[in-house]
């Protein structure tokens, strides 16, 4: 019944859209609530009977091929864990009914074109999904309409069609290398091709669309004006999980599975996955915006994660999948913080907060959690993701990689802790006497995203066998 | 081999107009000459359906979509125009002298792309792969339309007061 996963947010948006808008708001925050904790539900609980049943009739009428691994399942729980706090944060942040209505449907295409982005086992197939969640996140971007959403629509959508005229053009050099577009058989058909010019050109040009993509340094130009300009839980979206999926996701699936991860491709990795860290990092040190520094954060953070793909080893594989999983789970929590820092004070300049810990607790507190995470403090989640990053890569031999990204986490302690004093810490700033903690749904979030970065961090060592 | 060259030429004289343009209409029309000879190329490649499909679609519709939308729009004045012809200029100066030195650089390597091509079954026709092998991308195609429609309600509509 994997399908589902795909089909039924799909009749859902058809289904939903007939009904009256008053109607239609209610109903559709229930029902993509319930989606969005189903899918965490089936992918936590692993139901036989979801998993193992087929749907024959179906595929009769509809041919879906797909499989199912560790990495397809961790991206599957990010959506859905990730959709869940957007569409609480949209009813927190959106206040136009209208508005809120246009988010839910954008938020419905994006869920099924994430999901299938995950799930497709064609190098087609992907490059269509991976559209069908950009042109959600464009109009996500710009959906106020202001002067900055635009502009950081436009970015994203200049930088994206580059990024698919690389992509379509490497799709169509395969096809022509290999006949067919599956993952199986490009991988079997670049086995059999060598080393050629044509490969080469194919396989860079595809990855060079990725880059964009996961707005990777030096490709990252577009990344921090749709992050710090996009509504609040369009930015949490975005941050949490549509990057990783369309960009981190597909990389990693490309180079492991049908790529191969050949010396130079893991050398170009670990390279540029370096100096996005440490890009990220010393750009998120200079802002004074709270949403972009979160951004150049990201680009830093997804810099690990690409680090741990291209050492290549079958530790350093794990350790960039649960990065994936931590940094869409803290980063999601840190820009839920700033969506509700903005929603009370207004603005996201760091310049004009301080002490809002003793007006706004919860945000204060679980903003701690996701910035020592973020940091790689243990006993918390992303220390072991991290941890388990440089261990990897001291192993396969790079020392310098596991120096570099040792150091670079002190950069982004220096960053967050400067936050932390900038926004939280110290005397309440004058004027902000009156700012309370955010409503109910924010709070919400903030907590869920915190608890799960605790105990994953908890029970790691518990459940993890070191040899 | 002649025929094919010239398509090419036109097709980049075509595309560097567009862009260095700085009315809207001749740059519609610019980009309809660059589809148009594209449709050339893909019928001279024997893929009938796609030339129909980038003629009709990318030719046809797309410039009309273009030429509506710029009829509601105001044109600039003659010393705005100028500006702007200029800074177009100096924006994009570069782009004929890349596309000259890329092609001088083509004929001095003479790069080897000689690799054995697959023989394209006769039976798997345009039709049976749209509608019987790719069953995924269709429902992709509907959805892109939907996002579209989202899209275009979301940014263009203007709210009831």
């Amino acid at each position: 019944m994997v399908p589902l996963f795909v089909l039924i947010p799909f009749f859902s948006i058809i289904i939903l859209n007939l009904f009256p808008k008053k109607l239609m708001q209610h109903l559709s925050f229930v029902w993509l609530g319930f989606l969005s904790l189903a899918q965490v539900y089936l992918v936590a609980a692993r139901p036989v009977w979801f998993w193992d049943t087929k749907l024959e009739l179906w595929n009769l009428l509809f041919s879906f091929r797909y499989s199912v691994d560790v990495i397809t399942l961790v991206m599957l729980l990010c959506i859905g864990i990730v959709v869940f706090i957007s569409l609480l944060a949209s009813r927190a942040m959106i206040s136009d009914v209208h508005q809120r209505v246009n988010f839910k449907n954008l938020l419905l295409v994006s869920l099924i074109g994430m999901n299938a982005t995950v799930l497709v086992t064609d190098v087609f197939s992907l490059y269509v999904f991976i559209e069908i969640t950009a042109v959600s996140s464009y109009i996500m971007i710009a959906m106020n309409k202001d002067r900055l959403g635009l502009e950081g629509a436009f970015k994203y959508l200049i930088l994206s069609a580059i990024a698919t005229v690389m992509m379509l053009v490497a799709i169509s050099l395969l096809l022509l290398l290999t006949g067919n577009t599956s993952f199986e058989a490009v991988g079997a058909g670049l086995a059999g091709a060598g080393n050629s010019l044509f490969v080469r050109v194919s396989i860079g040009l595809f990855l060079c669309g990725l880059f964009i993509k996961s707005g990777l340094v030096p490709f990252h130009g577009w990344l921090p004006d749709a992050y710090s300009a996009a509504p609040a839980p369009a930015s949490i979206l975005l941050a949490g999980i549509v990057t990783k999926v369309s960009g981190v996701y597909v990389l990693m699936r490309l180079a492991i599975s049908v790529f191969g991860l050949t010396p130079s491709v893991q050398a170009l990795l670990m390279f540029i996955g370096a100096v996005s860290i440490i890009i990220g990092a010393v750009a998120a040190l200079t802002q004074t915006d709270f949403k972009r520094m979160l951004a150049y954060s990201s680009i830093s953070q997804i810099g690990y994660i690409i680090l741990g793909v291209g050492c290549g080893t079958k530790l350093a594989l794990i350790g960039a999948v649960f990065h994936l999983f931590n940094h869409a789970i803290f980063k999601s929590l840190l820009f839920v913080n700033a969506a509700s820092v903005e929603k009370e004070l207004g603005t996201t300049d760091m310049d004009k907060m301080g002490g809002l810990t003793q007006r706004m607790p919860v945000t204060g507190i679980t903003s701690v959690i996701g910035l020592l995470s973020t940091a790689g403090i243990p006993p918390l989640s992303g220390f072991w993701s991290k941890f388990i990053i440089i261990i990897a890569l001291w192993q396969a031999g790079n020392f310098g990689y596991a120096a570099f990204a040792l150091l670079a986490s002190i950069i982004t302690l220096a960053y967050f802790l400067s936050m932390q004093r900038k926004v939280f810490f110290g005397k309440l700033r004058s004027g902000l006497e009156n700012i309370k903690e955010s409503s109910m749904g924010l709070i919400v979030s903030q907590a869920v995203l915190a608890i799960i970065t605790l105990v994953v961090g908890l029970i790691f060592p518990l459940v993890i066998s070191w040899r | 081999m002649a025929l094919n060259l010239i398509l090419l030429v036109l097709l980049l004289v075509a595309g560097i107009w567009t862009v260095l343009t700085t009315r809207l209409v001749r740059s519609v029309v610019g980009l309809a000459l660059v589809s148009a000879v594209v449709s050339i190329l893909i019928f001279r490649l024997n893929s009938p359906l796609a030339a129909a499909f980038e003629l009709s679609v990318c030719a046809g519709l797309i410039s009309v979509i273009f030429v509506t939308t710029i009829s509601f729009t105001q044109r600039l004045t003659a010393e705005r125009l100028e500006e702007r012809r200029k800074e177009r200029l100096g924006k994009y100066w570069y782009l004929p002298v890349i596309l000259i030195i890329f092609g001088i650089l083509l004929v001095v390597f003479k790069p080897k792309l000689d690799f054995p091509l697959p023989q394209v079954p006769s039976e798997q026709d345009t039709r049976n792969i749209i509608w019987h092998m790719r069953h995924v991308d269709l429902l992709g195609q509907i959805l892109i339309i939907l996002a579209g429609v989202f899209g275009v309600v979301i940014l263009f509509k203007e709210p009831k007061k």
